[in-house]
């Protein structure tokens, strides 16, 4: 054993990797990304990982290698796993041989995500046991603990770790390469009356799943991380019932208030019963704190039902914790205050901040330079006057919807602004319909898309923002990229190829750089008809060196500010007044030179004419 | 020792590396650390904020209101937000260049720092401003932000860290061609009291 300073994304992976893990798949979203990098980064030879397509390419690939006996984890955040339900809920009716960890992080808040939906629900819902740790040491041990019970039970089983768990660091105690587990597996063995998912076997199947999760909920109301603490003196009427990085708050405040019973449920499905009742025995009162839904909340009133106990359970459904956002310790603190009729520990000696003075307000925005902004301009320039819908997607992109660029009018989830401009297109024949989908995206969730528009004769224009990379999460690479995760060179798959495959016949490539072409471009290709495409092709910035920086010339500058107002560049600053570039931040995309009117803008500070 | 340190800045200015580095001196004194910072959209340009815990009974990464030795802010602004995590007699150290957001440079605001800067100065007691404009000049690198703070961080004395500490976890933890401009920009302060 030795200690070493890691992300609890990181702590799952090498918790996964001490486990014996053979494959891994996934797909990159906030805040679980890092888990499958970290295993491609230390995995030991013999481990297999991939960015899949998909989260379910992820999964089903993930059943595969299960099936053959490997273990597996499978990475993914919360909407992710929507999208791969289907798989998922078959999967569990047909178990696993190798162990299966599928790794979904929640994203309370929230922070990077357009849901707070909360997995312990499709743990439930799927019938899978679910493990929710509160911290990295934690997290390290559990998805060890979690391959167990998989083998152990043949399922399929959720670690469910949230956004404050997954993204912070700890001083985590790991085990040394000598003690990590060797797994080797057997390989796929024909048993078609094990493999094949058929409404018999899925009778059968839910049966012994119903008697599993009954055995598992009295296991786990062994399980060292569910537990239940006493206070250190009296005997209290009142508990509190907490999980994930909630308990951890729970824990700070209870250093200085005392009185209370601790309940902290690491399993929220199945849930520990027979420790619940340990916990509500001799209790007049319980406040849950969790994230997301009121899960534990929920289960705790059902429990006092079934066994006729007199004990209020107060949380989320009773008002008396935030129903939707993160918890944090100040609120934490606040709810358990009044709960126990405590003062509030020590608050601020700094005044509240409605005391502060007007602060900066900092929305995200596309970086300077960012190849989007110049795609966009370009579409907002060509289509002027015109009626038009202009459907985003997710990744960087969403971020064109901010002023002065104000280019995305709906976004729902990955993949869907195709469907929207062709839903909404034939509702309002008269106006010009734009998808922008970026290129992982594209390969994630798109080509459905496209196939339907062609199929039935959508009128719409599809704008591909391709930049080379996933972007948003940090960098990945996919199968337009030519190469793994894994450092492998492998076959560049073609968006134009993928196109014009489908059936389309208008397909052309821009660098959305060039303004003037690229403006050209968007108003040839949306005046054919049927489903057409442009593919905007320039790296992101955050890869590519950059050009050099431009600058202002004050002499030609005519202080007109078109460039701040019609791009929104965050290098374009006003400094007294005079329109600058801040050289740090500054790439020499060159489009503010392109927009402004007199040619104040270069690479040599405004000499443009020579 | 038991210290709650909170780094605040813009996204994209180096507040990762700058905790990753405290952690990393703590680590090597055999101390436990916890921390968290923002990670995601919010990077884009947006406020972010690093939260670093160390002691043995800290059972958290994120500190609460008023329980803050220190905070170091990156953009003056962004120290400002913080201060409602200070504790009573904490320490700010804060980069006195602002960093105008879109917003402001659309709106036409004349946001630039000193507004926020004099506040700091009517409400903390014990505050360093840190002229880094000047400093990375000087010291050649827009860059050089982060490890000059912590240079200031550690020269106002609240940090529980000594140079060398600092300088032992940047030989650690960077590239070696990094080495002499982070050296430098951690003596800075001392050096230009």
């Amino acid at each position: 054993m030795h200690k070493e300073f890691l992300m609890g994304n990181e702590a799952i992976a090498m918790g996964a990797i001490a486990a014996g893990v053979n494959f891994v798949s996934g797909y990159p979203g906030t805040p679980s990304t890092e888990v499958l990098e970290t295993v491609s980064k230390r995995r030991p030879d013999r481990t297999y990982v991939e960015w899949s397509v998909n989260e379910k390419a992820a999964l089903e690939t993930a059943a595969g290698a299960a099936y053959s006996g490997a273990r597996c984890l499978v990475t993914m955040k919360q909407v992710g796993l929507n999208v791969a339900s289907d798989p998922l809920m078959s999967l569990e009716y047909v178990g696993v041989k190798g162990g299966m960890v599928i790794l979904v992080a929640d994203d309370p808040g929230p922070i990077s995500s357009q849901t707070e939906q909360d997995t312990r629900h499709f743990a439930a819902f799927s019938k899978l046991p679910c493990f929710d740790p509160c911290s990295a040491q934690e997290a390290y041990e559990m998805v060890q603990e979690a391959f167990y019970f998989s083998e152990k039970y043949k399922t399929p089983v959720f670690l469910r770790p949230t956004t404050r768990v997954c993204h912070a660091y700890a001083s985590v105690t790991v085990k040394d390469k000598e003690e990590y587990v060797l797994h080797n597996p057997e390989g796929f063995i024909k048993d078609s009356k094990r493999w094949v998912i058929f409404p018999r076997l899925s009778y059968q199947n839910h049966i012994k799943i119903e008697e599993r999760n009954a055995r598992l909920s009295e296991e786990f109301s062994d399980y060292s991380k569910n537990s239940v603490y006493l206070p250190s003196e009296g005997e209290p009427r009142k508990g509190i019932a907490a999980g994930g990085i909630s308990y951890t708050y729970v824990s700070e405040t209870l250093k200085s208030c005392v009185g209370a019973k601790l309940f902290k449920v690491a399993t929220p499905h199945p849930f520990p019963e027979k420790l619940a009742l340990r916990f509500l025995d001799g209790l007049d009162e319980v406040l849950c704190v969790e994230e997301l839904d009121p899960v534990i909340e929920r289960e705790l009133t059902y429990i006092c039902g079934k066994h006729h106990l007199p004990v209020k359970i107060y949380g989320k459904l009773t008002g008396h914790v935030q129903n939707a956002g993160e918890n944090t310790r100040d609120s934490v603190n606040g709810c358990i205050c009044d709960f126990l009729g405590n003062k509030m520990p020590s608050g601020s000696a700094h005044a509240p901040e409605d005391a502060l003075p007007a602060l900066p307000v900092r929305p995200p925005v596309l970086c300077a330079g960012c190849p989007h902004r110049a795609s966009f301009y370009a579409v907002k320039t060509a289509m002027k006057g015109r009626k038009t819908i202009f459907c985003g997607d997710i990744g960087c992109y969403t971020l064109g919807n901010a002023m002065p660029l104000d280019m995305v009018d709906t976004c729902l989830c990955m993949g869907a602004g195709l469907g929207i401009a062709q839903g909404a297109g034939r509702i309002s024949p008269d106006t010009s319909c734009f998808a922008f989908v970026g290129d992982s995206t594209f390969f994630a969730s798109a080509v459905t898309g496209v196939i339907n528009a062609v199929y039935n004769q959508a009128e719409m224009t599809l704008i591909v923002l391709d930049n080379s990379t996933t972007a948003m999460t940090g960098h990945q690479p996919h199968p337009g990229t030519g190469r793994t995760v894994m450092g492998d060179v492998t076959a560049k798959i073609s968006i134009e190829a993928v196109l014009r495959g489908i059936g389309l016949t208008v397909v052309e490539t821009a660098d959305p750089l060039d303004l003037e072409a690229s403006i050209e471009c968007v108003k040839r290709v949306s005046a054919e008809p049927g489903v057409k495409a442009i593919i905007f092709r320039s790296p992101c910035i955050a890869v590519t060196k950059p050009a050099g920086g431009l600058a202002v010339n004050p002499e030609k500058c005519i202080s007109c500010k078109r460039c701040i107002r019609e791009l929104g560049c965050p290098a374009l600053i006003l400094k007294d007044s005079q329109v600058c570039i801040d050289a740090s931040l500054c790439t020499g995309c060159s489009l503010c030179s392109q927009v402004c009117p007199t040619g104040a803008i270069s690479r040599n500070g405004g000499d443009s004419d020579e | 020792m038991n210290k709650n340190i909170v780094l605040c800045g813009v996204g994209g200015q180096g507040t990762v590396l700058a905790s990753k580095l405290i952690a990393a001196a703590a680590m090597k004194k055999g101390l436990s650390v916890m921390s968290a910072e923002t990670i995601g959209m919010a990077q884009r340009g947006g406020s972010v904020f690093s939260h670093v815990r160390i002691g043995e009974d800290v059972c958290s990464p994120m500190i609460a209101r008023g329980s803050a030795d220190l905070i170091v802010g990156f953009e003056p602004g962004e120290a400002v937000r913080m201060l409602p995590f200070l504790k009573e007699g904490g320490q700010v150290v804060t980069s006195s260049r602002a960093i105008l957001p879109v917003t402001a440079s659309l709106s036409g605001s004349s946001y630039n720092g000193e507004d926020m800067v004099s506040y700091l100065k009517r409400h903390v007691e014990n505050l360093l401003v840190v002229d880094s404009e000047k400093a990375c000049g000087e010291l050649g690198s827009p860059k050089a932000l982060n490890i000059l703070l912590l240079g200031a961080a550690v020269s106002s004395g609240r940090l529980g860290f000594t140079e060398e500490d600092i300088k032992d976890a940047i030989a650690e933890r960077l590239p070696e061609r990094f080495h002499k401009m982070n050296f430098a920009a951690l003596e800075y302060m001392r050096l230009h009291p």
